[in-house]
């Protein structure tokens, strides 16, 4: 079974909503990003969102833009974020790692050979952000063939003709967007979720995780009331960002992940929906 | 023909429905910037078959612009090159000084009549935000102009240009500061204020139907070059010259002649210190196949895949990628693509203002150059048609420095 559809068959079962992570790969230097994984899953994380810096980041703000700068500057490359990934798997056999990009550098290395090696590395899942599902079929049939997912956005602004298909092709999970704008926005509107996470869930069981915006425990708690998984990107990179060696980099990962995961994990007025069992005492 | 037809994209069958020429172009973008794009599209199918819309647009080109420009035999350039009679498409008169105009006016009423308060822009070298600016001016929308930081610094006039056109110029930092990243940075404006926001794109680059809607509204220019051709010369060129950055003012003189077997087409990419060497612009002639900015297209990259720093003494052509139509014109053979290096667009940029009285912008300089060198190759009695894209005002600072003269 695919690690991402094991952990969140699991997080149903216990009632509790994932806490997914980004980082960039080789952000804010590339001989911490392993340590930075497993400090991340033992603060909580339930999935790893691993990011492959790319010079031309149009879907993202400038936390991330900055990130992928100074991991390029410091000669990151596919290979090597396979490579971490390869490594990260050597001590954590069950989390789940996504590796979100875009199209060009997968393009570059061929699309086949790079689905076939990050399979071999361990990764479950492709989100690649500049590849919207008309064309998908290339990477969701070498996908498949790997059992690996491609992980899917949703945007507010998606139509509902667009939702369907594209609800009819995720897997893994459902990355939806929680605003209009870019990757670290400011302005996230908790209660213009619901509508959003209703249309999606009466079309598919698929997990659907809140991201882009959030920042901080409350928010994270209170998304996790409404959706299955919380990504927090941004506000972690930028924590990243300031560390000046590893240990500080581990200490600050857990100090901002740990209040996270505890609000996420208080907040139990989870409201019954398709995709997951009804809520009992709580 | 109808005169005032928009060149359909049925008329050659492309792009498709999902915006490929062959296996170039598509919408290659999150899914963040989906909605504001099928909106775009539903607009332009509407409008573009909106007679009193069109009709806006050809008065808006007769009056506003100044359309038709005429066509002009350079005879002492002709001489001096030693063959084929080399004539202009004087796009340089239209009002703002390029072709650049024919687009944002038509991409300015279609923000109009999509109820759009505000527009945004990238611009290169500044002619494609002058152009925005001014059709916002005179729609009375707000406007905000993406220009990579060194671009600010290299085209001063225009930014001040812009600002007294009431636009906002916002200079981007990121990456090589330069018109890939205003781009970047004018779409991620788009997707967070897409409800009251219109997005000019410059160039037939871009996800669908960018590529497809700016080369519509820059056919224009060849529409009227082909018919003044044959009334003025009685025949058609025999060859169509013109620069190609991310190729708008290519596409439009091209487009309209696509049927015409007989005219041969060439683009004209920035090889900025050469083509040997990793200090150039152009992607036909020395990139390959990837996708940026919303497209699959030919593009300059690293091996891993990261989009290469380019170089060109003109902004205009200062770009990594280039529409994906041009791709597709090349792999079909139907187009042939060529550079110009730095020295060779500056040596022509004096001989036309010296020969002719007219100062071509640095761009236009590189279509000029292999003008004369394909005339020389050909006889007296064929004639070749450049794309005059745009005047030189905006560039005689460049010009200075590169001749180390202190203005």
């Amino acid at each position: 079974m695919n690690r991402i559809d094991a952990r969140f068959a699991k997080l149903r079962q216990s009632r509790r909503a994932g806490l997914i992570p980004y980082i960039t790969a080789g952000h804010p230097n590339p001989d911490w990003t392993v340590s930075i994984m497993h400090a991340l899953v033992e603060s909580g994380a339930d999935l790893i969102e691993l990011g492959v810096p790319f010079s031309d980041v149009m879907a993202d703000g400038p936390v991330i833009q900055h990130a992928c700068a100074r991991a390029l500057e410091q000669g990151m490359t596919w290979q090597q974020v396979l490579a971490m990934v390869a490594e990260f798997r050597r001590r954590d056999p069950h989390t789940p790692v996504v590796l979100m990009g875009y199209m060009n550098p997968m393009e570059r290395r061929g699309m086949e050979a790079a689905v076939g090696e990050s399979a071999r590395a361990g990764v479950d899942g492709l989100l690649i952000v500049d590849c919207p599902v008309e064309e998908s079929a290339e990477p969701l049939a070498l996908l498949a063939g790997n059992d690996m997912h491609q992980i899917c956005l949703a945007a507010p602004t998606t139509r509902p003709a667009r939702l369907e298909r594209l609800a009819s092709v995720a897997g893994g999970f459902i990355y939806m967007v929680s605003l209009k704008g870019v990757t670290g926005s400011a302005a996230l509107d908790i209660d213009s979720l619901a509508g959003p996470i209703g249309r999606i869930r009466e079309l598919t069981d698929c997990p659907i995780a809140v991201g882009f915006g959030i920042r901080e425990a409350a928010q994270a708690a209170a998304v996790a009331g409404i959706a299955d998984g919380v990504v927090i990107g941004s506000a972690l990179v930028s924590v990243l960002d300031e560390c000046k060696n590893l240990p500080d980099a581990v200490a600050a990962v857990r100090q901002f992940v740990e209040p996270i995961r505890k609000a996420m994990d208080n907040n139990r007025e989870l409201p019954s929906t398709p995709g997951r069992p009804a809520v009992g005492e709580t | 023909m109808d005169e005032h037809a928009v060149v359909t994209p049925a008329r050659i069958g492309l792009p498709d429905e999902q915006g490929h020429f062959g296996s170039f172009g598509g919408r290659f973008v999150a899914e963040t910037l989906m909605g504001a794009l099928e909106e775009l599209e539903t607009a332009w199918l509407r409008y573009r078959d909106d007679a009193e819309f069109m009709g806006r647009l050809d008065a808006d080109l007769a009056r506003f612009v100044g359309r038709p420009s005429p066509i002009y035999f350079a005879e002492r350039l002709t001489r001096e090159a030693g063959g084929a009679r080399i004539l202009f498409k004087r796009e340089d008169l239209n009002h703002t000084g390029a072709h650049k105009i024919n687009n944002t006016v038509g991409q300015g009423l279609l923000a109009r009549a999509m109820g759009k308060h505000r527009v945004i822009a990238e611009t290169g070298a500044g002619q494609h935000g002058v152009a925005s600016a001014t059709v916002a001016a005179r729609l009375g929308m707000e406007c905000a102009v993406y220009m990579g930081a060194e671009d600010v610094r290299r085209q001063a006039t225009n930014v001040y240009r812009m600002k007294l056109l009431g636009a906002k110029v916002i200079p981007v930092d990121s990456g090589s500061r330069t018109l890939k990243d205003a781009l970047n940075e004018a779409m991620r404006d788009w997707v967070t204020n897409v409800d009251d926001t219109f997005y000019i794109l410059g160039t037939v680059a871009g996800p669908h139907p960018y590529p497809a809607m700016v080369r519509d509204f820059n056919a224009v220019v060849g529409r009227e070059a082909r018919r003044q051709m044959l009334d003025d010369e009685g025949c058609l060129p025999d060859a169509l010259v013109a620069c190609v950055g991310g190729g708008s003012n290519a596409l439009g003189l091209f487009h309209p002649f696509i049927d015409d077997e007989s005219v041969a087409f060439f683009g004209v990419e920035a090889a900025g210190r050469g083509l040997h060497t990793t200090e150039h612009a152009a992607s036909l002639c020395a990139g390959r196949v990837g996708v940026l900015h919303g497209s699959r297209t030919y593009l300059l990259d690293d091996d891993g895949g990261q989009i290469r720093h380019t170089h060109s003494v003109s902004a205009g052509l200062d770009y990594p990628g280039v529409g994906p139509e041009h791709a597709w014109l090349k792999d079909t053979g139907r187009a042939e693509y060529v550079g110009i290096t730095d020295r060779e667009a500056l040596d022509a940029f004096h001989k036309l203002t010296r020969l002719e009285g007219i100062m071509p912008a640095l761009e236009t300089a590189h279509a000029v150059a292999y003008g004369m060198k394909l005339a020389a190759r050909m006889r007296p009695d064929q004639s070749i048609l450049v794309n005059l894209s745009g005047r030189g005002d905006k560039d005689i600072n460049t010009v200075a420095e590169e001749e180390g003269i202190e203005l």
